[in-house]
Parts: C-alpha cells; structure tokens; sequence
C-alpha cells in the first residue's frame, strides 16, 4: 500500500461517522525505487490531505523533512516535490494494519494490498 | 456430412460471427470456407447446439464480411468492424486531447471506410494516431474524385507547391495501392501506379526504405457480393502514420499471467481508455478492477491507475483485494469499468442479509471471507453514477459498459445524472436479443445536496431492478427462437 492509496482511505464500518485518517501499524515497510515524475507529483499534491500524508509518513518513520504545512510555490520546488515523490510512491507498506480511528477496527494489509472488506455485523 | 444438418435461421445467433479456422481443423469443417455466409452461419449453429465444437478447432470471431467498417484519419481504417461504432467518439476524444475540433469534410459519411477531416496539422494526425487503435492509417489528401478523370483534375489542381518537398529529385519514395471490398492482381496495382505518371514525381523509387509513402485508395463499396468493376471513389494522398492496432496483440489477453473469466478484450480496453481521454499523469479509478485489463490499457497511455473489487481469488494474481471508500471530491480524471452484469461474475457487495449476524470469533482473521449479498443491476449503476459525480474532476469523464436486452432497449433507459452529460452511447452487439453498450460520460458540474440521489426512483431503472432480473432476461432468448421476432420489434419501437 502506497500512502498514496491510504491518502484516499477512509473507514466505513456501520456507524463511524470520522474514520479519516486511518492509523498505520506497519510491520514490513519497503521503499521501490520508482521514477520521479514532477508533473504528477504537482498535480497530486492539491488533491492530497496533506496533514494525513505527513502523519502517515511520521508513524512509519519516513517523514525525514517534510514540512508539517505545504509550501506555497510547490510547482517550482523540485527537491520538495522529491520529497514528497518519495512518501506518496515510493515507501509501500507491504505487512501491517490500518486502524480506525474511531471504532478501533483493523483493517489487515496483506503483500501490500489494504482490504478493506467487512464483517458480516459491521455493513 | 454438411448437407445433412437441418438448417436454422441465423437470427438465432449473433449476426457478427465469422469462422477462422486453424491448420488442424476436421475436414468436414474446412468446407465451411466454401460456403456462403448465411449457410456458413446456420451450420455452425447447428453445430453449435449439437455442442460438436466444443473444444475443436475453430475459432469464432466478430467481424462478418458483410458488413463496412474501416475507417481513418483522412483515409483508410479500421479492420474490426465490430467496432464502427466505437470509432467517432474515438477520434473526437483524441482531438479534444489535442484541444482540436472534428471538422469532417462535406459528405462526410460515418459509416464509410474513409474519412476525410479538415483543419489537422501533421502533428495533430500523428498524435491522434499514435493513440487510435479504430483508425487504421492517416494521409495527407492531395485528390480525390469518383472517376480517373476527376482524380486526375484534382491532383493537379493541389499546389505544385505542396507536393514538391515529397517529391524532388533528392528523394526517395513508393506508391501503394489500397482496395477495400476487392483484391487487385499484382500487374493491375502497376497499371494504376503507372496511370499516375502525370505527378511530377522526381525521386528515386525504393521499395524498401522510401523517405515517402504515397497511397492510391480505392473505395469497392460495402456488398462483397457485387463488387463493382470500377471504384465507387479514389483517393490519392502522402502517408503519415498508422494507428495503434498492433497494441492489441501486444496487450493480448493471451499474453497475460492472470487472467479472469471477463477479463476484457485488449482492443476494447484501449477503446475505452481513449473514450475516456485518458492522458498522461492522469488518476484513473476502476471500481470493478477484476485483473485490470481496463487499468493496463490506461497505464499503457501514461496514466497513474488504481482499481478495487471485491473478490479475493481475482485479485489474488497480486495478493489481497480492497475495497476503498475515497476521502475527498474530485481525485479522479476518468473513471473507467466494466461492471459485473451477473451474467459471468454475480454481482455482490459486502453486507448480510441476517437480522442479527453472528459476531466474528475473535479477530479479523486473514482469510474470513465476508458475507456478500445481491447487489441489484440499479443499484450499481446508480452508485456508480453518483460516485463519478462525487469523485471525478470537472472535465473528466466516466466510461462504462451497460447490458442491454435489446427487445426492449430505448436510449431513455441510460441512466442519468445531472451532474453528468451523455458523450457517447456505442452499441457491440452480443447476441440477437443482448447487447452490451459503451457508455461515455463527463462530468459538467459539481454535485450539489439535492444532485445526490436524482435519479434512483427513475422507472427507466425497471429492466435493472431486482435481482438477476437482467440475467433471466438474458437466458431467455436463448430457449426460444426470438431472434427474428426480437428484431422486428426492436425496429418498431426504435
């Protein structure tokens, strides 16, 4: 699971009205070299929750720099963008769970996929 | 053998059915080659029910000669003539891509192999073909007419101007013959490369590495039954580039590692991504990811893609599945599905039926396998619909497939949004009474409160409410001789 993906993840089970941002308990953590690709980064970034990608990136011990607000001229900054190129794409987590904030409930990631499937008595 | 099969009528099978037959086919099936394409039709049917195909060595596919298909940029197309549907959205998205308008030239037909279109730069051919897998080859128009005559008075009408960086004497060049609906011996393609002698060619011919490619094309109409002595039109223009089709074999399903049981077709796949304008650094979502066929077509195009569904095992060629509600409006620039219609896959979302479900022994243990239930044909659609409405840019475009039981279908049966706008609505005929459509969306507003939910108590939603309705439907024809019948009626209430 890239912290791209869990950018976008939230918690529906039955009743939990806040499931955002999603805890992350990682067991095994690895960093893909992936190519930079600054027009994309650009474009994400305004789409990201930036508080939650920073937090995300604290708890797995990835965070190095990141500033904790978004700098304004991000677009020309490219060693920022690198920065963030790294944590939203490259860092994955492959073994772990996402917590609910709320209700507590363990979402397992499993070879690096999130599954976010249900209980019968939580739908 | 052959003579003795009853016959049946060929309603009672898709009318898009050819035969290819490989080396080691049984004998009596190497007949079927000799016949003619109605007979052809009602053997295999035979054979079909008589489930002697089963596992032999002929593979059906779409297209029938019978019907026209190709198409092109400027000229020469398309060689799946299942899809002339699918081609003028095609090539109205890449335009658009390339912020340009379609401009089609006067008697611009849509049915027509060729196509001729106004206002292209060179770059803007070569970018809309190096996306197009409808579009087979794309030509600079130099002259056209429905005579030698008027060919002739065209080309020489075009500017000397125009045509003497292809052609001066440092060059080097060949000229290309193209038919449709016919086959020319080799000595009459030099006959009509010869009758061109009144273009100042002045380079040095090279059959094999030209620096110009010229093409005459010609026009035999659309009936491989009467074939005409002469062409209906010519066409004489300076090649620029070919589509995308070989993409199709390369992205073959075949090639795969996984794949599933509606694993879609790779050219349908590209078909699709282009419908959807996918570009390059865009975010494409598949909701119903199955193994990605959709996703692979757009990552081809340069687009970051992310997908979920709710099987385990289909997922399983990678690890777990996933099934992700998003955060936050507008991530995705397309949208692009194939959702399951119950046909091949049921259709299923988590949840339970149980008043008071059981409480999980323990933790949620890794290969607990989640209650599903029926997920009604409406229901997807609508969740769909309003979660494209929610999640895509402005601008962007959602792309789906909708099953059709073709008695009954009108165009008010597409379901709405009002935050959506119809693009397109292409049909690929499935059977004589189904058919599944391609469904082109963009999103034109923001949704509001009062959007959310617009069309869900809509009747239009009949033939897909409840469950398995669609797929009862579907089955039925096949027990009853309807297809005539189906038709007749389709026509009538068109």
């Amino acid at each position: 699971m890239k912290l791209l993906t869990h950018n976008m993840l939230t918690s529906h089970v039955k009743g939990v009205t806040n499931g955002y941002p999603l805890l992350i308990k990682a067991t095994e953590v690895k960093v893909n070299q992936l190519d930079f690709n600054p027009q994309f980064v650009s474009r994400m970034i305004p789409k990201l929750e930036w508080g939650a990608l920073v937090q995300a990136a604290e708890d797995l011990g990835y965070r190095q720099d990141l500033p904790g607000e978004l700098v304004v001229d991000y677009q020309q900054n490219e060693e920022f963008l690198k920065k963030v190129h790294r944590v939203l794409l490259e860092v994955e987590v492959m073994e772990g769970f996402l917590k609910c904030p709320e209700s507590g409930r363990e979402f397992p990631i499993t070879k690096g996929i999130p599954n976010m499937l249900l209980n019968d008595d939580e739908a | 053998m052959l003579k003795q099969l009853p016959k049946f009528h060929c309603n009672d099978f898709p009318s898009s059915v050819s035969f290819f037959q490989l080396p080691d086919a049984p004998d009596h099936l190497t007949e079927l080659l000799d016949l003619s394409a109605d007979e052809r039709l009602s053997i295999l049917a035979t054979l079909l029910r008589q489930g002697s195909l089963q596992g032999s060595s002929i593979i059906i596919l779409s297209p029938l000669m019978d019907r026209p298909a190709r198409s092109g940029v400027m000229a020469e197309g398309i060689v799946l003539l299942d899809n002339v549907d699918f081609r003028l959205p095609e090539i109205k998205a890449l335009l658009a891509l390339r912020g340009k308008p379609f401009h089609p030239c006067e008697n611009f037909k849509e049915q027509s192999p060729f196509w001729c279109l106004e206002d292209l730069s060179e770059d803007d051919v070569r970018s809309v073909m190096a996306r197009s897998v409808c579009a087979k080859s794309a030509f600079e128009l130099w002259g056209h007419g429905q005579t030698d005559g008027e060919l002739r008075t065209s080309l020489l009408n075009y500017p000397p101007q125009s045509m003497s960086p292809f052609m001066h004497k440092d060059s080097t060049y060949r000229i290309n013959v193209y038919t449709f609906n016919k086959t020319l011996l080799f000595a009459d393609r030099i006959k009509k490369i010869d009758a061109l002698e009144y273009l100042p060619f002045e380079g040095t011919v090279s059959l094999k590495t030209p620096q110009h490619i010229f093409c005459l094309l010609e026009d035999y109409g659309s009936d491989p039954n009467n074939i005409p002595q002469h062409p209906d039109y010519m066409y004489f223009g300076r090649w620029i580039a070919d589509g995308q089709r070989e993409l199709i074999r390369t992205h073959s399903v075949k090639n795969r590692h996984f794949i599933g049981n509606t694993s879609m077709d790779a050219g349908l796949s590209l078909i699709m991504t282009n419908h959807a304008k996918v570009k390059e650094n865009d975010l494409v979502f598949d909701p119903f990811v199955g193994t990605g066929s959709l996703l692979v077509a757009c990552s081809h195009f340069g687009a970051y893609v992310c997908g979920t569904d709710i099987d385990y095992n289909t997922i399983h060629g990678k690890g777990r599945s996933s099934r992700k509600n998003q955060k936050k409006a507008a991530l995705f620039d397309a949208i692009i599905t194939d959702p399951p219609y119950g046909i091949r896959e049921s259709t299923r979302k988590t949840g339970s039926y149980k008043e008071n479900p059981k409480l999980p022994d323990g933790n949620y243990v890794e290969s607990h396998v989640p209650v599903s239930q029926a997920y009604h044909l409406s229901d997807i659609f609508t969740d769909l619909l309003n979660f494209s409405a929610h999640h895509l840019v402005l601008g962007g475009r959602l792309v789906y497939w909708l099953p059709i039981y073709r008695p009954e279908y009108c165009d008010e049966m597409v379901p709405l949004h009002p935050c959506l706008q119809i693009i397109s609505n292409c049909e690929q005929t499935l059977s004589s009474h189904t058919s599944r459509r391609l469904i082109t969306m963009e999103k034109v507003k923001e949704p509001e409160e009062s959007d959310s939910s617009a069309h869900l108590s809509d009747p239009r939603f009949s033939t897909y409410q409840g469950h398995n309705a669609f797929r009862e439907k579907y089955f039925s024809g096949l027990n009853k001789r309807c297809g005539k019948d189906d038709t007749k009626y389709f026509n009538e209430n068109k």
